[in-house]
This record gives C-alpha cells, sequence and structure tokens, in this order.
C-alpha cells in the first residue's frame, strides 16, 4: 500500500463543493506537487491529509506504517511568528513535541536529532539567533529542520518559496529535492508552476479540471499548456 | 524608613501579602508572553471585568466567600473567549469587548440596585483599583492565592514545551499529534485563575499591566523564548516587591503603585533595546 492514499475524496465548506471525487495515491520517495488556481482548494486538501480538517466525504489513509504523528509539515507562515521572540535552535526542537508523547521535557535523543537536522540543513551556524532577525529563506530553512525533526518519512510543504526572490527560491527547491534523494517522500503545494514541473515527480492539478499523473502524462495534456502558459504571463 | 518597614514586618500579614504579591507577580508574567504574542494581550482586561461582575452578583447574593462563585465563573469566560478565535460569527476582539463592557456595566447596576453596603463608591472602588492597604487583605484570601500560584506556576514549568509550540505554531503542533484545543483549554483556564488572584492585589482594571508589562518588556531586549520568559518573570516580581514596599512606605494604593514601577520598568528596557539596534 501506498503511503499516503485518498479516495473518493470531496473537500469542501457548508456551502460550497470546492471539488468532488479526488483519488490519488502517493508512493514512498515521490515527489508530488500540487498545483492550481488561488481558491482551488490546495491548502484545504493538505489540511485534510494533516487531519486538522475533516473531509466532506472519502477517506485519507497512511500506508506503510506511517503514524499520523511522522508526518513533517511545513505551513505558510503566520502574522504572529514575524515578531516572535524564539531562537533557531527552539523553534527547531519543538518539532520534537510529537515524539515525545507523555514526556514533558525533552531527552538527548531530542536534541541529537535537532543537531542533526540544523546540521543537514546548513542552519547550525544561526542556532542562538532569533527567529525572527532571519531572512526569509533561512527563515524556511528553519522551519524546514522543525518539520524534519517530526518527520523522517512524508514531508508536506505549503507554498514554500512564496515570497522568495529567485536566488534563494534555487536554493530552497535544490535543498527539497536533496531531501527527496535521501528517502523523503514530499507532497508540495505550489504557486511556481515551473518549478513544480521542473522538480516534482508527480503532479496534482485541482480545480475546474482535475488531473494527477506523472510529470510526464501532465506535461502532455491540454491542461498543462494553458496553465504553463498562463504563468509565463503572470511573471 | 527602615523603621518603618520594619514595624510594617512585624505583621505576619504584611509578610503573607508581600509573598502572595510576588507569586502573582510571577504567575501574570509567565502566561503574559504566550497571551501578547497570540495576540491576546485584552483577554486579561476582558476577563478581569467578567470578575468584577461576579463579585458585584456574589455581594449582592451576600455570599460570605465570593470566590465559589467568581473563580468558576471566570474559567467558563475564558474558554469561551478563546474559542471565538475559530470561526465564530463575533470575531475574537470585539467578543472580548461585548463580554468585559457587558460584565462591568451589569456588575455596577446590581451592585447599586441591591447593594446593603454604606460604602458604595469605596466597594467598586477597590474591586476596580485593588486594596487601598495591603492591610486590608484577608489571610484566607492570603493562603489561597499561594497555593493557586504554586499550582500554576508548576503547570507551566511542565507543561512549558507544549506552550510554545502551541504559541509559535498551532497548525504545526497539531498536525504533529499534539493536542491543540487541550493546550488552548489549560491557557485559558490558568489565565482566569490567575486574573481571579490579581484581582486582590491590583484591582480589575490594572490586572492587564502585569500581564503585558513583564512580556512586552522582555521581548525588546531578549531573543529567545526561554530568556525572554524568565526575563519577564524577574522583571515582574522586581517590579511587584519594590512597588509594595514603596506603597507601604508612602501609603499609595498598591495596585496602581506596582504598576506605575511597571510602566518605568518598561521605558528602560524600551531604551535599552532601542540602544542595543
Amino acid at each position: 500500500m501506498a503511503e499516503v492514499v485518498c479516495r473518493d475524496l470531496t473537500l469542501g465548506y457548508e456551502d460550497r463543493i470546492l471539488f468532488e471525487n479526488l483519488n490519488f495515491e502517493v508512493n514512498h520517495g515521490d515527489y508530488l506537487c500540487v498545483v492550481g488556481e488561488n481558491g482551488a482548494g490546495k491548502s484545504t486538501l493538505m489540511r485534510t491529509i494533516l487531519r486538522l480538517q475533516e473531509p466532506l466525504s472519502g477517506t485519507v489513509e497512511y500506508g506503510e506504517g506511517l503514524k499520523p504523528t511522522e508526518v513533517g509539515y511545513l505551513p505558510q507562515q503566520t502574522l504572529v511568528q514575524r515578531d516572535f521572540p524564539a531562537s533557531v535552535r527552539e523553534v527547531v526542537i519543538s518539532g520534537c513535541l510529537g515524539r515525545c508523547g507523555k514526556r514533558a521535557f525533552y531527552n538527548k535523543e531530542d536534541k541529537a536529532l535537532a543537531e542533526k537536522n540544523m546540521r543537514r540543513l546548513g542552519i547550525d551556524d544561526l542556532a542562538k539567533k532569533c527567529y525572527r532577525e532571519l531572512s526569509g529563506g533561512q527563515q524556511q530553512r528553519v522551519l524546514l529542520a522543525r518539520a524534519l525533526c517530526a518527520t523522517g518519512k512524508l514531508l508536506l510543504l505549503d507554498e514554500p518559496v512564496s515570497g522568495l526572490d529567485p536566488m534563494v527560491t534555487a536554493e530552497m527547491y535544490q535543498l527539497i529535492e536533496r531531501l527527496n534523494k535521501e528517502g523523503i517522500t514530499v507532497i508540495m503545494i505550489s504557486h511556481d508552476i515551473h518549478g513544480a514541473v521542473r522538480y516534482a515527480s508527480h503532479i496534482l492539478h485541482i480545480g475546474s479540471d482535475i488531473f494527477f499523473g506523472t510529470k510526464e502524462e501532465y506535461l502532455d495534456q491540454e491542461i498543462s499548456r494553458k496553465y504553463l502558459q498562463k504563468g509565463s504571463d503572470e511573471e | 524608613m527602615i523603621g518603618k518597614l520594619t514595624l510594617y514586618f512585624e505583621y505576619p500579614f504584611v509578610r503573607y501579602a508581600l509573598i502572595v504579591g510576588v507569586l502573582i507577580a510571577l504567575c501574570s508574567s509567565l502566561l503574559g508572553v504566550t497571551l501578547v504574542l497570540k495576540r491576546f494581550s485584552f483577554i486579561g482586561d476582558g476577563l478581569s471585568h467578567v470578575a468584577f461582575g461576579m463579585i458585584a452578583i456574589a455581594s449582592v447574593l451576600n455570599l460570605t466567600n465570593s470566590m465559589a462563585l467568581v473563580l468558576p465563573g471566570t474559567v467558563v469566560c475564558a474558554v469561551l473567549l478563546l474559542r471565538t478565535g475559530q470561526n465564530t460569527k463575533i470575531k475574537g476582539d470585539a467578543a472580548i469587548a461585548v463580554i468585559s463592557v457587558g460584565a462591568l456595566a451589569i456588575g455596577y447596576l446590581l451592585m447599586n440596585l441591591f447593594s446593603t453596603s454604606t460604602n458604595l463608591a469605596g466597594d467598586v472602588c477597590s474591586t476596580l483599583f485593588g486594596s487601598t492597604s495591603i492591610l486590608t487583605l484577608k489571610e484566607g484570601e492570603v493562603w489561597l492565592c499561594a497555593v493557586l500560584s504554586v499550582i500554576v506556576v508548576a503547570l507551566f514549568i511542565f507543561f512549558y514545551n507544549r506552550f510554545f509550540a502551541v504559541t509559535f505554531d498551532e497548525s504545526f503542533a497539531k498536525a504533529t499529534g499534539t493536542n491543540v484545543n487541550l493546550y488552548n483549554l489549560l491557557i485559558a483556564i490558568i489565565i482566569a485563575v490567575i486574573i481571579v488572584l490579581a484581582m486582590n492585589l491590583v484591582g480589575s482594571l490594572l490586572i492587564s499591566a502585569l500581564v503585558i508589562f513583564p512580556a512586552l518588556s522582555a521581548m525588546r531586549v531578549f531573543k529567545s523564548f526561554l530568556s525572554v520568559t524568565i526575563c519577564s518573570a524577574v522583571f515582574s516580581v522586581t517590579c511587584a516587591f519594590l512597588g509594595i514596599l514603596i506603597s507601604i512606605l508612602a501609603g499609595t494604593p498598591v495596585g496602581s503603585t506596582i504598576v506605575a514601577i511597571d510602566i518605568l520598568g518598561f521605558i528602560l528596557f524600551w531604551i535599552i533595546g532601542s540602544i542595543r539596534e
């Protein structure tokens, strides 16, 4: 069975259905990009996969021994975080909380894991820095390191490159690609369709037309040509 | 001056009051950081008005132990207010305004209509601004404060990492298996308890100061959550200690003296923060 399986998923709110009967599965090692117009339900889909929100109907199942607490999540930044007084280390280690279970405090393994993930993302020299004083790209790395503390298997990223300049965006993509090659499954929401088709292995396009398949299949579709064209126009 | 202090300290309840004042300042500053960061600064204010309304009801009903009504009532309102954050018709700040102003008005109205006290204005004033003299704190209140303060501090330390996670990023905490609702509920309850405790010391109008000033001051200077929390606790305790001593010596009202010291400290930290940048 795949790592994440969505069956007959219908999402929406009380008075509005976003999309119906969505079926797809994500296997270990996949790199899935979710693309689509604003308001198509990309974030809602991600919140549903994370079990932050109930679907109107259908199911989301985790397979291959993946527990719900073993999912790494990189949310979009919130207003609260902009002036939050926390050191990088404090933010990163908070990703270990799911592992703690009933323990009140972090143990040596948690601390070692946090250190390891900071080194992995090249932010170990920032450990004592204040989160709010970092650049946008550095902040994303910190949140990514935190997500890695929560998981070794599956990362869900909600627009990880929005608001970053082109240089930093490219670095971020390379970083995510490297993590994917190290054996972490990636599900990413993206507005950047060109980045998506360049790095992803699979594409899920949601909106009035729904498409799910490998990147190569997607590029053969009419829907992708329209969307890619539009993406270029906007830039 | 020293002589006057020694004289006062011979009374056990002065010593108790000092201890309790310091404990309350400690408790209120700990969660202050979380409240300020979660944009709930005014929740303290709103809840204290609720507590005022509850006290009015208790005095109308002639309850000997008003705490029995005030504490649960305020806790319930705290839970309701923190709940309104999620998808309600009346948004957070408006809900706080509605409940706090409503409670204030109804409370004063009830006191006016039914109070048997001969000194109504004095009663209202001391509920709003705290005891005019520290000597009017009763011994039972002192012990209750001490016990509850210890529980609050213990809970805060035990759940420190969870409170951090819930404050910094609720979605992430929830997605990775932290029971966010439970901790939000716990935060709401602790705040309500602190506010009811602090009413004895500074009165219901000034409680927000105890919650906000230490956190804001510490955030100006320190850069990690732990150092901000510790600094805000030390700041708050120091200000409360100095405030109580000054109010004993100068005969000023306890609550407003403490808050005045808090303001001075805040200005000082603000300047230090600006120089560092």
